[in-house]
């Protein structure tokens, strides 16, 4: 979903720059409280793992393709904050190095690959994780539920934006009708590579993994109280 | 079931656990670099969803060519090299490594320090 340069007028484009810029203040603040010296690289190599894995675009049928933004992803495993700062790191490393964003759009692509997918996807990882039993496993399945969502908020996210400062007159409802259905596609993607990274984390080592902060004392009670 | 409600978080012996989240920090840098460097080769060329759309949709004349088109990685592509595979697979693992320093560089930064440390209120 990275938007080049064109798509949006200047005074969206430096909108979204001055908020992206305000909340990645407001992140590198409240990161501290999340990561210590074990998680600090853990977040520069889950920032690294999602480079990657935004290389490979996965084919999604009607022609069209997409790839993960991560922001779930980062969220569950290093916190909200630190993940809101994986993404960005991502997107400025893309957009000043690879030539993929573009640069008068970095505001408006960290506004919607780190921060909606990052807000979304954690809060609905916690609402899920507030509805199921609190296990290790469930952790996965609101891992999926909270990746795959977080897609297509970012599409309408994206439309939103358009309708206030887009470059083109468009019928926004069909714009709208088309990236939702794009992305919800994308979004199963999302949650299948999300489910299976927090999975495989939290197996090893579900200590490192920020989500399952609290689970994780609760389900040992539970074994030391005898429920298997 | 049964009234355990109080956390009882069992100590980890810290030593066993750094060596080992060191481990899963080495695990995901490797998994980072097979996926760039190499299966990223294999990744579909079909137009991303925002492309598809934008395309579909008749705004895709829009895109304005990017400020950063001479840089030696533009386009997850090698600039010297030929082979498409090992071109895209280079710009890969260079970004991969780029990633990790910059965020890793970032959050060393932002971290909780041990509370042995002199605390930011001490600042003058």
């Amino acid at each position: 979903m990275h938007v080049p340069d064109g798509f949006f007028n200047a005074a969206v484009s430096v909108g979204a720059g001055v908020v992206a810029a305000g909340g990645v203040a407001l992140c590198l603040r409240k990161a501290r409280d999340e990561l210590d010296e074990r998680t600090a690289p853990l977040a520069g190599a889950v920032a690294a793992f999602i480079f990657a894995t935004q290389m490979i675009n996965f084919p999604i049928g009607l022609g069209t393709s997409g790839h993960l933004m991560g922001g779930a992803l980062a969220a569950i495993l290093v916190g909200p904050y630190a993940g809101a700062l994986c993404v960005t790191v991502v997107l400025i490393v893309q957009g000043l190095v690879f030539a993929d964003g573009g640069l008068t759009a970095l505001g408006i692509n960290v506004v919607l690959m780190a921060f909606t997918t990052v807000v979304i996807g954690w809060l609905v990882f916690r609402l899920a994780m507030g509805v199921l039993p609190k296990t290790r496993s469930s952790a996965t399945g609101a891992a999926f539920v909270g990746a795959l969502a977080s897609v297509p908020v970012a599409a309408l996210v994206f439309v939103g934006l358009f309708a206030i400062g887009g470059n083109a007159d468009l019928s926004l409802g069909s714009v709208a009708a088309a990236m939702t259905g794009f992305h919800v596609l994308i979004g199963v993607g999302e949650g299948l590579i999300t489910a299976a990274t927090v999975g495989f984390v939290a197996t090893i080592r579900p200590d490192l993994v920020y989500g399952l902060r609290g689970t994780l004392a609760r389900e040992q009670a539970a074994l030391a109280g005898g429920v298997a | 079931m049964s009234a355990a409600d109080q956390g009882t978080g069992t100590g980890p012996t810290p030593a066993n656990h750094s060596r080992r989240s060191a481990l899963i920090v080495l695990g995901l840098l490797v998994a980072a670099a097979i996926i760039a460097g190499v299966i990223s080769g294999f990744a579909s060329g079909s137009p991303d969803g925002l492309n598809r759309v934008a395309e579909d949709k008749g705004f895709s004349s829009l895109e304005q060519s990017h400020g950063a088109e001479g840089s030696p990685l533009a386009g997850y592509s090698t600039s010297g090299v030929d082979a498409e595979r090992l071109s895209g697979g280079l710009a890969g693992v260079v970004g991969v490594a780029l990633t990790f320093l910059v965020g890793g560089a970032i959050f060393l930064v932002v971290r909780r320090r041990p509370t042995t440390n002199t605390t930011p209120t001490d600042a003058p």
